[in-house]
């Protein structure tokens, strides 16, 4: 029954998009304000819905309702409850259900918080997220319905869920992912709307900010969690492969960054409208192309869950009428919102205009490197498939540009700097950071020439932030003061850019100090790697909920004092009689040491043994969620939550407009 | 000319530099890194250069999985069942490689046509087929368990 109820709500959520695509979109064209007022309540009725639906799933799922399709070939009765709930969306089915949860609630969420819009902006963005929700419920019951019945014949018990997906951090991750790839679209619905309304000022740039801000930062969070997974879960040490689906991930996020930037320009100075309302369309079709590589099995990858053309070709065509509609919708209406503002070369505006180059070629890099073996196929040239060392050739570079730019954005002034007043600003800082370029690598013998131009332009990054924040509390009557006086939008800015900083020194240093050796132990034997003594003692059998394991133990001293002990697994799920390898982290700020187990050698009771010692690989993710945090600091910032006073003239102005 | 088509002028040139530098780094990144997929057929016909980078899928053949007693270098045969090629590896296979299964290598083949493996993929769960394989087994005459088709 409890399916049933599901999928029946999810038929009604259907409907209520389609309400909301169409009625409040009605109403905003002919002006009828009684049509667009509906557009608030149709949201959250869509919410209540798709929520619905959702409980009634993960009760099935829960409940082990074995005559669910869906329950049946991903999940178990043993399996532990958190991981019953996280089967939901473990599956294609399941996740799709999960990514029309989260837009709905990004929808509630515009429709709750946005009561300073104007009515006829709101209902025109509540339109564009009711008919992208269309798109999504439509794909979901007609090719993917989750509640489809095993009946009769329902098996006694369930397959059992993926073992590399039973993990906390799968838990969490495809949320939190599908939180930012959902959140650009309201970004893209903001864009949309204003240009269906032709209306683009400071006020969208200032309405559409914080949503992207969070949106990105939940797309950080999300991105920096599946690295993290991959590199304790899947056993090799690894923590980023430019995998198809990774770099998925990682489009939007770059088109993103550069949107989040364009639109500051946007809103402080007017400058980059039809620009920036580019981007914004950019970042959500990526969004969307990165479902249709996932979820059409196109591309070899972990993340493919089941082949279906005819998936495929729903996406596909879904996708080219949200790309082709709106940009024939921009081609139509960009040259109505057209800036005319002039600046001077040496300014803000065209640092942050580098910045959008370098993200946005970037970007395209990343996609055509992703893009390439699909279009060599399609033309029957062979299968070819394009590794990481294409995409770090192109990308280290393009990176390394940024930087140096970076350094600058804060210290810099709008619409018109001078040469020498950088020169001033930033001659200590230069002086430091090539210090520390020089100085502080020969801590880590060899001297490494990559770390040090890492160090470099971190520092340089980290010194030009120190120095405009240390102008500013100097320029207060007293530090508290001047203090008081950093908006949360600045030190979001200086958060995240700390973020970045730490990033690329953690990918540097653990790209170039690390140290792996893949080699035959056997119990009581010892092997030194990079100062660190890994005795293996000896392997013992453990039971788990749900697994029986082979638990190697090891001690792990250094000059004879012990460090950590250590214990990776093998493990084999009972259900499905699958092997995984369960890796043994000794985590640090510094170093992180890790032991992988391999498979038996011999008959001697050897094994064959991963040992890796990674230095600063937490500074990659911890940089991730500075990075984060900074944006959604930046979008707490009260200038973007003021202007209700203002909204019944705004509201007038623009009915009047329309 | 008028100052705001200078700076427009600019604009358009920066972003044309910019972007040939970026072609550039795609097309010089391209060059070494790409590597073409061959099922086994053709790789004993002598259809895949040897000396650079390419990838084999397959089947891997029962029976044919050699191990070293003293270091971890395996030795192996993909089929498509037209053909087999031997792989030779060094290190640790993943999880859920075994004979009989669907697998790809990626490597260099050398004089004797034996592909020295840098890379070896499994499957990643029970039921899935890399696609590769797939589509060497489509060519071939015979099914994934090795029966004529």
């Amino acid at each position: 029954m409890i399916p049933e109820i599901g999928h029946f709500a999810l038929i009604l959520a259907l409907c209520l998009a389609l309400v909301l695509a169409s009625v409040p979109a009605w109403g905003a064209w002919r002006g009828n304000s009684v049509a667009m007022a509906l557009a608030p309540s149709l949201a959250v009725g869509l919410l209540v819905f798709v929520g619905i639906s959702f409980g009634c799933l993960a009760t099935a799922f829960l409940q082990d309702d074995f005559t669910v399709a869906l329950v049946a070939s991903h999940s178990n009765t043993l399996l532990p409850p958190m991981y019953k709930f996280s089967a939901v969306w473990g599956n294609h089915e399941g996740s799709l259900v999960l990514w029309a949860l989260i837009l709905a609630m990004w929808t509630a969420a515009v429709a709750i918080f946005s009561s300073q819009l104007p009515l006829l902006v709101l209902s025109r963005v509540l339109s564009v997220m009711g008919a992208i929700a269309v798109g999504f419920l439509s794909f979901s019951l007609l090719t993917s319905n989750p509640f489809a019945r095993l009946l009769p014949g329902a098996p006694a018990d369930g397959a059992d869920l993926n073992p590399l997906l039973q993990d906390p951090g799968l838990i969490i991750h495809p949320p939190l992912l599908y939180m930012g790839y959902v959140g650009f679209s309201v970004a893209f619905a903001f864009a949309i709307a204003a240009l269906l309304g032709g209306r683009l000022d400071a006020s969208w740039a200032r309405w559409s900010r914080p949503w992207t801000n969070i949106a990105w930062a939940f797309l950080s969070l999300g991105i920096m969690l599946g690295s993290w997974w991959a590199y304790y879960e899947l056993g090799w040490g690894g923590w980023w492969f430019w995998d198809p689906v990774e770099n998925a991930s990682f489009m939007p996020w770059l088109a993103g960054t550069a949107l989040v930037h364009s639109l500051a320009a946007t809103e402080k100075r007017g400058l980059f409208k039809s620009w920036t309302v580019l981007l914004a369309i950019f970042a959500f079709s990526l969004s969307l192309l990165g479902t249709f590589l996932v979820r059409s099995g196109v591309l070899t990858s972990v993340h493919a869950f089941a082949v279906d053309p005819e998936r495929g070709m729903f996406v596909l065509v879904f996708l080219a009428l949200v790309v082709g509609g709106s940009l024939t919708l921009y081609a139509l209406r960009a040259p109505a919102v057209s800036s005319r503002v002039s600046f001077d070369w040496v300014s803000r505006e065209s640092l942050l205009l580098c910045n959008n180059v370098v993200f946005l070629v970037a970007a395209l890099t990343v996609l055509f490197g992703t893009m390439f073996p699909l279009i060599v196929d399609a033309l029957g040239m062979g299968k070819v498939s394009v590794g990481p060392p294409y995409f770090n050739a192109v990308f280290v570079p393009l990176m390394a540009l940024l930087v140096p730019v970076m350094g600058l954005g804060p210290v810099s002034r709008w619409k018109r700097d001078s040469l020498s007043r950088w020169r001033g600003e930033l001659l200590i800082p230069t002086v430091v950071a090539v210090l520390c370029g020089i100085t502080l690598p020969a801590l880590h013998a060899p001297y490494n020439i990559w770390v040090a131009l890492a160090v470099l332009l971190s520092s340089w990054l980290l010194l030009g932030l120190l120095k405009d924040f240390w102008q500013r509390l100097r320029n207060a009557s007293t530090t508290a003061g001047g203090l008081r006086r950093l908006t949360p939008g600045y030190c979001g800015m200086v958060i995240a850019h700390l973020g970045f900083a730490a990033c690329v020194i953690g990918i540097v240093a653990t790209s170039q100090y690390s140290v792996e050796h893949d080699l035959k132990m056997d119990p009581g034997d010892s092997r030194e790697l990079a100062g660190y003594d890994f005795r293996f003692i000896e392997v013992v059998q453990v039971r788990g909920p749900n697994f029986v394991a082979d638990e190697a133990r090891f001690e792990v001293t250094r000059d004879g004092v012990p460090v950590a002990s250590m214990s990776p697994q093998k493990r084999r799920y009972l259900a499905s009689g699958s092997v995984m390898t369960e890796a043994a982290i000794d985590a640090g700020l510094f170093r992180d040491l890790y032991v992988a187990m391999g498979e038996p050698v011999g008959e001697s009771g050897a094994w064959a043994m991963r040992l890796h010692y990674k230095p600063m690989v937490r500074w990659m993710w911890l940089g991730a969620i500075l990075m984060a945090l900074g944006a959604f600091t930046a979008a707490a910032d009260k200038r973007y939550r003021r202007q209700r006073t203002a909204a019944p003239a705004a509201n007038k102005a623009a009915l009047h407009g329309a | 000319m008028h100052p705001v088509r200078k700076q427009r002028l600019y604009l358009v040139l920066f972003i044309a530099l910019f972007s040939s530098i970026a072609v550039g780094l795609v097309v010089y990144a391209l060059r070494g890194n790409i590597n073409l997929f061959y099922p086994p057929a053709e790789v004993a016909a002598g259809k895949a250069p040897t000396g650079q980078p390419i990838r084999v899928g397959g089947m891997v053949l029962e029976d044919s999985l050699q191990r070293a007693p003293d270091s971890l270098a395996i030795r192996f045969k993909l089929t498509d069942y037209e053909a087999a090629v031997d792989v030779v590896y060094v290190g640790i296979l993943p999880d859920l490689f075994a004979e009989g299964q669907g697998a790809v290598a990626s490597g260099v083949l050398n004089e004797e046509g034996v592909l020295e493996a840098t890379e070896i993929l499994a499957k990643h769960d029970e039921n899935y087929m890399p696609p590769e394989v797939t589509h060497a087994l489509e060519n071939s005459a015979y099914d994934e368990k090795g029966n004529a088709k």
